[in-house]
Formats: structure tokens, C-alpha cells, sequence
């Protein structure tokens, strides 16, 4: 007997885009109460451009066309997906995560940059808000990598196809909170 | 069903799409070198906000996605900005010298007064 | 009518018709909504026990202060006694109100008051509840770890709770934190599973205006929750990393701001009594019509209303920080919003009086429950004005007047609403009648002892007592009032005694109450259709849904009541 909850749908959506809806809702104010906080502080202290000049625009533009990219071929995939090709949607998924893992490697590659020249999480509360808020959303990428593999895996598969739209809104997500961590981190300094 | 025949002839050309989404990184990118405070934070931030916007119709469909979601994501945004609009007073002005306190000022001056006899 | 989910070709099949149960699969590992809301339901009462405990010995210590305290095993420190305020409170709200009264409810009755089958994601669920035991699992340890746990208040405010050498419980203090963000995680993932399944898996039939208002008060609560915690899940990480990390979050001297915390926390920490309140809310509306044999008075005001009272809840935060150094011409926009909200709650206290009216009261325990909510939560709101307006709160933040007023907002909706929902839904979640004379004793006995506790703290608060006191003897103008403190102890351990008997009759009832059959309370809504307790599945037919759930006493017809879900 398969269960019936999850195969209605009273408010004319299916009940996973609902829920992911929802759960990019909560994300929301997750992520506007933490930048939120940051333009308060930055407000607050002129002094930190010291500080904040030292962020590299380059890599940081690197990374913002890395995600928008990536997004691109999430939404490619989602397209292959209500087409009926799982294969391709994979193939695209699979793009779309080495999208994440790129955006992952240049960070370290930044941070690791930034941290041996001793701008550490502890020395300068901008540099706290920087790696607290960039890595947050760091982890959301790779949260958001490894899901997408899984849903590649049984797209390639012609299985449950309507979770590649499902993955995209939320990678379309994080992807949008890097277009506002990108200038405030980076340009706006 | 609906929204299979919807996204079926109405969708963008997403690749366009991204197209214009690296042009607005472009400009955003190049706004600070002209250093101008104002123009900077219009191409960073104003930038931004078409970025996601663009994002958030195209990709996201949110212009053909049910009109709740988005209410909903509007009303997040809405709690957000009054977080920050609650709390910035006190948060981005914390030298506390917001208001006049003519008490306290007062008895300082009076404290100097004695002090320096 | 069942839509095919769009673009869905196949799905992996799992298949439920021939499943063996091991008691792994049936009473630890299952994802099914009852079994799920009876793992919150007693882990929320187990953690109440605990709260309740610390609750005696701290004001034992203040009633008898220096003398050993029977069952806690010698004195009570001054740093054990901070613990105990601390975790009291936070165990009370975040252990005991939000996992009854939402998780446990909310799973159990969400599905059957919409006719359907289970939750939309149960193996979501059942992760919620994982993380929610692991959440309880941390807070617990931090009582036995080195320097013991947490003490400094329930509200966490930095630079106490950020720097070991102030709050003097280096472990305790991360572990508080990681423990609330953990119950946080928990409750956001429940609450996508509750709003998704109220919102999508409705019976045929059942349009929004027919769902019973304690599914819709569970659902907005859930809302209410994931629009309001975020800047607080921020905020905890901020400040687990200045316990750990060495960041400056809310250290002034390293360009830092305490204040932000307190607004991160408050932010969420007004909308969060809201999301406790509105599910007890929910219960007594449903309950009191049972019992009244009458409709809802104005369903859909009330529903309007709590949808105002949402939005509101969000604009009153400040007025905890009233005296903090806030910026006074904010204080001015907190008093308004928060003035204004009462106006809602007042109405719905009218709505409750206006479906009493008229109606075929029969007093059984649930009902004596829903009718005390109304008169606690009354005195519990009204004194709430004084202190939204900033300037008596000059005066009043702080002292005793204040917990008075949250105790009395708050034992209604944590005790009186739970006891309400719980001796209401024994019938259907077991099989078996509560003992209603057993019940009707337990409920004196924690109403009279409860007011006979908080009533003189009003008074004592207007005196001047402060919160948060280890030892007023240190106080010569509040040390005379001790009589006052050592008569609340004795209350507070005649109402702990009593509840004794309501733990009593629960589990004697499991084993020896009466048969109760599906719908012993004759009442209208979707879970009294099916057996006592329901079955997997909750129904062999699905029912659908003909009328909205408060059709009782409809002139021209033999019963007083319509179920849902008959056709004529």
C-alpha cells in the first residue's frame, strides 16, 4: 500500500516544491538575519576598510560566474527532466556540481591565501563575519553538491525525475545569496 | 499538470539569460574603479538586486509558479529588513550619542565645574 | 482528487504490504506520525518532570535559603542555583511546550484531522525527532560535565554567556548553545512536514475553512517559527564561536555589540510565545466546542485574527529591552505594537465566552482544563500591558512582576493546554478513558496551589524583588517578605505532589480505564471516524469531507453532532 500523503495536492503544487518553497523560506531569514547583522556592524565601524580592502574582487567575480553558471545548468537540467531525458538532466546535474566544487576549491585556495597572511576568523570581527557568513554558505553549496549527486544518480535513471527541478530552486537559492554576499564582501566593501 | 504546458512554450532562453547575468557581473565589478562612492553602490547592490530578481523569474520560475510562494517569500524578506530596521538603531549607531540627555549633561559640567576648583 | 505529481515517471517502490515489526521498527525507528508524536509526547513529559524538579530546588533554596534541600542531596550552590533558573526555563519551553504541545499534536492529530494516511515526508519526521533526542542528550550532559551547566538565564545574553572566565562553565555554556540550535533544527524540519501536509494532503472536500482550528493554530505556529528563528540560528552560531573560536561577535572592546545578540534573540523570542501559545489556543477552541456542543463563534475572525496576532508578534520584540539602552524613540514604536497585540488575544478571549454562551456545557476534565486557560491566560495578558508600557517597565523589568505575568501566560499554555489536549486525545491516542473523578482532583489541585504561587509574586514584583536572587536575606527591604516566598514553595510542592495522581491515572488508565470505542466525546472531527487507537494507515478507506468540523447541535437533526465526513 503506498502511502497517499505525499501524492495529493490540495494547493496545487506538488507537495516537494511546496516543501522546498518553504524550506528556501526559512533559509531566507537565516541568511538576511546574518547579513543583516554584518551591514549593522559594518555600518557601525568605518575602520574596518582596512580590513575589508584586502578581499581579492577577481576571485570573488571568479566564484560569482562559477554559480551563475551552475545555475545555468541546473536549470538546463531541470528542462532535460521534464522532457523525460534523465540522462541528459544528469549529465547537467553532474556540470552543475563541478560547478560547486570549483566555487569550493577557489575558496580554500582564497581562504588559505587570507588565513596564512593572518587574516584569521579571530582577528578582525570583519573577518569573523566574513568566514562565518562565506562559510555557512560554503556549506550550504556542498550540502547542496551532495544531494544533487544523489538525485543525478536516479535521474540517470529515469527515476524520480521532478526532484532535479526540486534540487535546482534550491541550488538557484545559494546561488542567489552569493549575488548578495559577492559585493558586500567584495565590491561595497 | 498546468505548469507542464506553461514552462513548455513559455520559458526563456535561459542561455540569454545567463548571458545577461555575466554582463551585470561585468559592470558590478567594474563600478568601484570609477570611484565613485554612489555609483558603486548603485552597479554592487542595485546590480544585485536585478541579478536575483532575473534569477529568481527565470531560473527559479517563480513567474509562473503559484502566486502564495511568492507572498511568502515576500513577507520573509519583509521580517528581514524589519530585523534590521528594529535593531540597526542600536546596533549601527552604538556610541549611544543619539539623543540629548540634559541631566546627565548637566550634572557633568557640574562635576568639571568642581573638579577644576 | 489524488494529482499525479508533474514529471514523475517512476518512483523507487517501497513497499509497505507485508513488513514485519521488530520493536526497532515499530517503537524506535518508525516513521509513523502516532508512534512519532508519542516519542515527543513522553520525552517532552520526561524533560517536564526535570524542569519541574529544578523548579522545587531553586525555590526551595530561596524559601529556605542555605539549608540542604530534601531530594536534591545537600545546599544549593550559587552557581548550581543559576543553572537551575537557566535551565528551567529553557528546558520548559524549548523541552516541554514546544515538543507536546506542537511536535506531539501536531504529528498525531495533523494527518487524522485531514484525513489522510501519515505526514508527507515521515522519514523527515522521524529525523526531527532524531535530532530533537540528540538535542535533549547534549542539554543533559551539560549537567554532568566539569563546573556544571549553563547559568546564565535562559536569554543568553553575551558577554556572560560568550567568555568562560564570566560565566565560569566552559563546557556548559557550549553545550546550552549547541543543544537550542539542535531542538531549532529539529522543529524547522517538523514544521516543513506540518505545513506541507496540512496545506497539500486535505480529504476530498475539506476546504480551508473545514480544518479544526487547532490544525490550523499548529500550522501557523510552525510558520511562525521558520519566519522567526533564523536570525537566532545566526546569532548561536556567532556566539559558539566566541565561546570557541576567539571571534569578537559581541565583545564591545574588539568592535563587537552585545545588543545585537539581544536583539538576534529577542527577535525570535517574542513570535516564539506566540508559537507555543497558538496550538494551546488551538485546543481549547476545540475542546471547549465538544463540550459546549456548539460551533466556533466566528471561525473565521478568529482565524483572520490569529493571522494579525502573527504578523503583530513580530513588531513587539523590544519591549524585553525596554531598560537595556535601547534607543528610546524605539521603546515608543515597542510600546504601541506591543499594546496593540492585546487587542487580538482579548478578542479571542470574547470569541471563547461568546461559543460558551448558549451552550450544552457538560464539565469534564478537558473542559475544566479549556475553561482555566481562558481565566489564567486573562490575568496573565491583562498584566502584560504594564509592562508593554516602557515607562512602568522602568520600574517592573526585572522583578518578580514580570515572571509572575509569564508564568501566567505561560503555565496556561505549557500545563493547562497540554493537560486540556492530553486527557481530551488519551481516548483516541489509546484506546482507553482517562478517570474523570481522578481528573477533576488533579485539576484542583494544580489550579488552586498555581495561583496560590503567583498571585502574591505580582505583589512581591511591585515590591521590588528582583529576579535572579540566590539569597534575599542580602536584601534587608525584601528579606521581610520571606513568609510570602517560603508559602509559594509550599504551593509549588502541593502542586508537584498532585501531579503525582494525573501520572497515576495515565498509566492505570492504559491497563485498566475503560474501553473508550472511536468517538466517546461524540464529537465532529476526522480522528473520532476511525478506531481507538488508529491503525497503520489510520483508515482502510480514506474518508472525505462534507462540512467544516463545528456543526454541533444543527436544528432539525436527531444527534447533536455531524461528523465530517457523513454525507447527509
Amino acid at each position: 500500500m503506498r502511502p497517499i500523503a505525499n501524492t495529493r495536492s490540495t494547493a496545487g503544487i506538488p507537495t516537494g516544491r511546496l516543501a522546498v518553497w518553504w524550506v528556501v523560506a526559512s533559509e531566507i531569514v537565516i541568511f538576511g538575519g546574518l547579513l543583516a547583522s554584518y551591514v549593522m556592524q559594518r555600518l557601525a565601524h568605518p575602520e574596518w576598510t582596512s580590513q575589508t580592502a584586502v578581499t581579492n574582487v577577481w576571485i570573488g567575480g571568479f566564484n560569482t560566474f562559477v554559480l551563475l553558471t551552475s545555475s545555468l545548468s541546473a536549470v538546463l537540467a531541470h528542462q532535460a527532466a521534464e522532457h523525460g531525458d534523465g540522462k541528459k538532466a544528469a549529465k547537467l546535474l553532474y556540470y552543475t556540481c563541478g560547478g560547486a566544487l570549483t566555487f569550493i576549491c577557489v575558496k580554500a585556495y582564497e581562504w588559505t591565501h587570507e588565513i596564512s597572511e593572518g587574516y584569521t576568523l579571530s582577528s578582525n570581527t570583519f573577518w569573523s563575519f566574513y568566514y562565518t557568513a562565506a562559510g555557512i554558505h560554503a556549506l550550504h553549496v556542498i550540502a547542496g553538491g551532495i544531494i544533487m549527486l544523489f538525485v543525478a544518480a536516479d535521474a540517470k535513471k529515469n527515476l524520480e525525475l521532478h526532484r532535479v527541478e526540486l534540487i535546482g530552486i534550491y541550488w538557484h537559492f545559494v546561488d542567489i545569496v552569493w549575488i548578495f554576499l559577492f559585493p558586500l564582501l567584495y565590491i561595497a566593501k | 499538470m498546468a505548469e507542464h504546458a506553461a514552462t513548455a512554450h513559455e520559458h526563456p532562453n535561459y542561455v540569454k539569460v545567463w548571458g545577461i547575468l555575466l554582463v551585470l557581473l561585468c559592470i558590478s565589478i567594474a563600478g568601484p574603479f570609477l570611484g565613485i562612492k554612489v555609483v558603486t553602490l548603485i552597479t554592487a547592490f542595485g546590480i544585485a538586486i536585478v541579478k536575483a530578481y532575473m534569477v529568481a523569474k527565470n531560473f527559479m520560475h517563480l513567474n509562473i509558479e503559484r502566486v502564495y510562494v511568492i507572498y511568502l517569500i515576500m513577507t520573509m524578506l519583509v521580517f528581514v529588513l524589519l530585523f534590521f530596521a528594529g535593531t540597526s538603531p542600536d546596533v549601527m549607531k552604538w556610541e549611544g550619542d543619539n539623543w540629548v540627555k540634559p541631566k546627565v549633561e548637566q550634572a557633568s559640567s557640574h562635576a568639571a565645574a568642581h573638579h577644576a576648583e | 482528487m489524488a494529482e499525479k505529481i508533474a514529471g514523475a515517471q517512476e518512483h523507487r517502490h517501497d513497499e509497505h504490504a507485508h513488513h514485519v515489526e521488530t520493536f526497532w521498527s515499530k517503537y524506535v525507528f518508525s516513521t509513523d506520525h502516532k508512534m512519532i508524536a508519542m516519542q515527543y509526547m513522553f520525552t517532552g513529559m520526561f524533560m517536564a518532570l526535570i524542569g519541574g524538579f529544578f523548579a522545587y530546588t531553586f525555590n526551595m533554596q530561596m524559601a529556605f535559603p542555605g539549608e540542604p534541600v530534601p531530594l536534591w542531596g545537600g545546599i544549593v550552590t550559587p552557581p548550581q542555583y543559576n543553572a537551575l533558573i537557566t535551565n528551567h526555563g529553557a528546558i520548559m519551553i524549548f523541552w516541554v511546550a514546544m515538543p507536546v504541545l506542537i511536535a506531539a499534536f501536531g504529528n498525531f492529530l495533523i494527518p487524522l484531522m485531514i484525513g489522510c494516511d501519515d505526514m508527507v515526508f515521515p522519514k523527515i519526521n522521524r529525523l526531527s525527532y532524531q535530532i530533537f533526542f540528540l538535542s535533549v542528550l547534549v542539554l543533559l550532559s551539560s549537567f554532568l560535565v566539569q563546573k556544571g551547566g549553563f547559568g546564565g538565564a535562559w536569554t543568553v545574553y553575551p558577554p556572560l554567556s560568550a567568555k568562560h572566565e564570566y560565566s565560569l562553565t566552559p563546557m556548559g555554556s557550549s553545550l546550552f548553545v549547541v543543544a537550542v540550535a539542535l531542538e531549532f533544527v529539529a522543529f524547522l524540519l517538523g514544521g516543513i512536514n506540518f505545513v506541507t501536509t496540512a496545506m497539500n494532503s486535505r480529504a476530498p472536500g475539506m476546504k480551508l475553512y473545514d480544518i479544526p482550528m487547532v490544525v490550523w493554530m499548529i500550522v501557523i505556529a510552525s510558520i511562525l517559527f521558520m519566519a522567526s528563528v533564523g536570525p537566532l540560528i545566526a546569532g548561536a552560531i556567532m556566539l559558539f564561536m566566541d565561546q570557541n573560536l576567539g571571534t569578537h561577535f559581541y565583545d564591545p572592546k574588539a568592535g563587537g555589540d552585545p545588543i545585537l545578540w539581544q536583539h538576534l534573540f529577542w527577535f525570535f523570542g517574542h513570535p516564539e510565545v506566540y508559537v507555543v501559545l497558538l496550538p494551546a489556543i488551538g485546543i481549547t477552541a476545540d475542546v471547549m466546542c465538544v463540550f459546549a456542543r456548539k460551533k466556533l463563534f466566528a471561525y473565521r475572525t478568529v482565524l483572520y485574527t490569529v493571522f494579525a496576532t502573527g504578523v503583530l508578534s513580530f513588531t513587539v520584540w523590544a519591549h524585553h529591552q525596554f531598560i537595556a539602552g535601547i534607543d528610546p524613540r524605539m521603546a515608543h514604536v515597542f510600546t504601541i505594537t506591543t499594546l496593540l497585540i492585546s487587542i487580538p488575544i482579548a478578542e479571542m478571549m470574547f470569541v471563547f465566552i461568546a461559543t460558551l454562551y448558549g451552550g450544552d456545557i457538560s464539565l469534564t476534565t478537558p473542559m475544566l482544563w479549556a475553561l482555566s486557560f481562558i481565566a489564567e491566560f486573562l490575568i496573565g495578558g491583562v498584566t502584560g500591558i504594564f509592562l508593554g508600557a516602557s515607562g512602568a517597565d522602568i520600574y517592573f523589568h526585572d522583578t518578580y512582576f514580570v515572571l509572575a505575568h509569564f508564568h501566567y501566560t505561560f503555565f496556561p499554555i505549557a500545563i493547562i493546554g497540554v493537560y486540556a489536549g492530553v486527557t481530551f486525545w488519551y481516548p483516541k491516542m489509546f484506546g482507553k478513558m482517562m478517570n474523570d473523578t481522578l481528573g477533576k482532583i488533579h485539576f484542583w489541585g494544580t489550579i488552586i496551589p498555581f495561583n496560590c504561587i503567583f498571585i502574591p509574586l505580582f505583589w512581591l514584583g511591585l515590591a521590588g524583588q528582583h529576579r535572579r536572587i540566590y539569597d534575599f536575606r542580602n536584601f534587608p527591604e525584601l528579606a521581610q517578605y520571606q513568609p510570602v516566598r517560603v508559602f509559594a514553595a509550599s504551593m509549588l510542592v502541593t502542586m508537584l505532589l498532585f501531579q503525582l495522581l494525573f501520572i497515576f491515572n495515565f498509566f492505570w488508565s492504559l491497563w485498566r480505564g475503560k474501553e473508550a470505542g472511536p468517538n466517546p466525546w461524540k464529537s465532529n472531527t476526522l480522528e473520532w471516524t476511525t478506531e481507538s487507537p488508529p491503525g497503520h494507515g489510520n483508515w482502510k478507506t480514506l474518508p472525505t469531507v462534507y462540512r467544516g468540523p463545528y456543526e454541533y447541535n444543527v436544528p432539525g437533526r436527531k444527534d447533536d453532532y455531524w461528523p465530517q465526513n457523513v454525507p447527509n
